[in-house]
């Protein structure tokens, strides 16, 4: 369904967390409709600022531990790492002009 | 210029561009961005829409509905609509890209949002322990102790679909009767996991990073008390969606659109409206997908009732307009 990268449990802390990039999880299921609807927009964030941002994702059924320890309670969930931290959380399916309000500071 | 703009893609909007591209009107839905097929995606099985007797996915029936539309000849369009001048003969939809869609004709079926409790801390625990969407998060609370606020339909199929992850789920209910209907009553109160607290009304979210509890206060005794809670959903309602058209249609006194008797026809020449946000009664998929079909019906009447003159005229005499008008003259 999307062509960004898949994150796994064993994979984040290689991929997210000692990146140097700044990264943004989504954070996502095959059952969560709002998910579907807002992985087309995030993939076209991506393909628009791939010198600024990486987007990857997440899939909450298969990787558990990393959506626990991220508290993660609603999906879709788009976090945004820096090294190794949280520094942006937007939850919910968003139109693309929202969801790049909500990225501006990493999109500028 | 465009004979017919559908706004929504729920059952109504799609019902209606079905009728309209069957007519030829080769009909453009605006189905939004991300909320394409509307409130149903969310649903899981659906029980009551005719010609299902198994049931059907709410998604699956919302993407049927969708192919249903698009065979015939309709565009679906995943934008937003952010604003509407539907003032002149001509109406014009502005989209989120920026394009100005025209049409004759347009047809609301933007349907309802979310009621929020209207609470202080609702917003910023909305995704940290409140949610509207039942099967988006109720995953994630497996052996948790949640509670869904409401006693309409919602909130009874939320409880029992919730009772799949939770090891307890309260229904926080205002009054001492439910509005649901008598089954989906009965299912919820079959259920071991599920807890009625009547006469309660939540009057505080509490927690700092996440939800951790509520306070209710008693409807009848007028005492307050706390309730623990790991997650706390919210069914009671939906409001008609219609800032859209704030200043231009009427309203009635529900909020909804008002129309004329038993059609879709609004205030306004040319715009029609269909389904829940038309509706504060039925709310049904079936009833909106009805609705849909009343409002393509009227707007292909009315289109066929325009003579090439008028067309002519209000589209400034563009050769596409002519053409609308012999296509619908037939």
């Amino acid at each position: 369904m999307s062509t960004t990268k898949a994150v796994t449990d064993a994979s984040f802390e290689a991929d997210v967390l000692q990146s140097d990039k700044t990264i943004l999880v989504d954070f996502w299921a095959e059952w969560c409709g709002p998910c579907r609807a807002v992985s087309p927009i995030l993939d076209q964030i991506a393909a628009e600022n791939s010198d600024k941002i990486e987007i990857v994702k997440l899939n909450v059924d298969d990787n558990p531990q990393t959506a626990m320890q991220y508290q993660i309670t609603s999906i879709p969930a788009m976090k945004v790492y820096k090294g190794g931290q949280v520094v942006k959380t937007v939850i919910g399916a968003k139109p693309k002009p929202a969801l790049e309000a909500d990225l501006a500071e990493f999109l500028a | 210029m465009r004979q017919i703009i559908i706004i929504g893609s729920g059952p109504a909007g799609y019902t209606a561009g079905i009728y309209a591209a069957r007519a030829g009107l080769e009909p453009l839905i605006v189905a939004s961005s991300v909320e394409a097929g509307g409130e149903l995606m969310k649903t899981t099985e659906v029980e009551n829409f005719p010609g299902f007797p198994d049931g059907i996915q709410g998604p699956e029936l919302m993407f049927k509905l969708q192919e249903q539309a698009e065979k015939f000849g309709a565009e679906v369009l995943l934008d937003d609509v952010t604003s509407v001048d539907l003032t002149g003969d001509v109406k014009k939809v502005t989209l989120g890209s920026g394009t100005v869609e025209e049409a004759v004709t347009v047809i609301f079926a933007t349907g309802s949002a979310y009621r929020k409790l209207g609470l202080a801390d609702e917003e910023r625990l909305s995704g940290r322990g409140v949610s509207w969407c039942a099967t988006c998060d109720g995953f994630f609370f497996k052996q948790k102790e949640i509670a869904v606020v409401g006693g309409g339909d919602s909130a009874m199929e939320e409880a029992t679909f919730l009772t799949r992850f939770a090891s307890k789920v309260y229904v926080i209910h205002r009054s001492e009767s439910l509005r649901a209907s008598k089954i989906m009553q009965q299912r919820a109160m079959d259920n071991p996991k599920i807890e009625f607290l009547y006469n309660k009304q939540v009057t505080a979210i509490l927690g700092g990073e996440k939800a951790t509890g509520v306070q209710l206060t008693d409807t009848v005794e007028g005492g307050t008390s706390e309730l623990e809670l790991d997650g706390l959903f919210i069914a009671i309602g939906n409001d008609p969606r219609v800032h859209l058209v704030h200043g231009q249609l009427d309203l009635t006194s529900d909020g909804t659109i008002a129309v004329e008797g038993r059609s879709s026809k609004t205030n306004l020449r040319g715009v029609f409206a269909a389904g829940d946000v038309i509706d504060a009664t039925y709310r049904q998929a079936a009833t909106a997908a009805g609705s849909g079909v009343v409002a393509a019906l009227d707007a292909e009447h009315f289109l066929a009732s325009l003579d090439q003159s008028f067309l002519a005229e209000h589209t400034d005499g563009a050769a596409e307009g002519i053409d609308t008008a012999e296509s619908v003259a037939v």
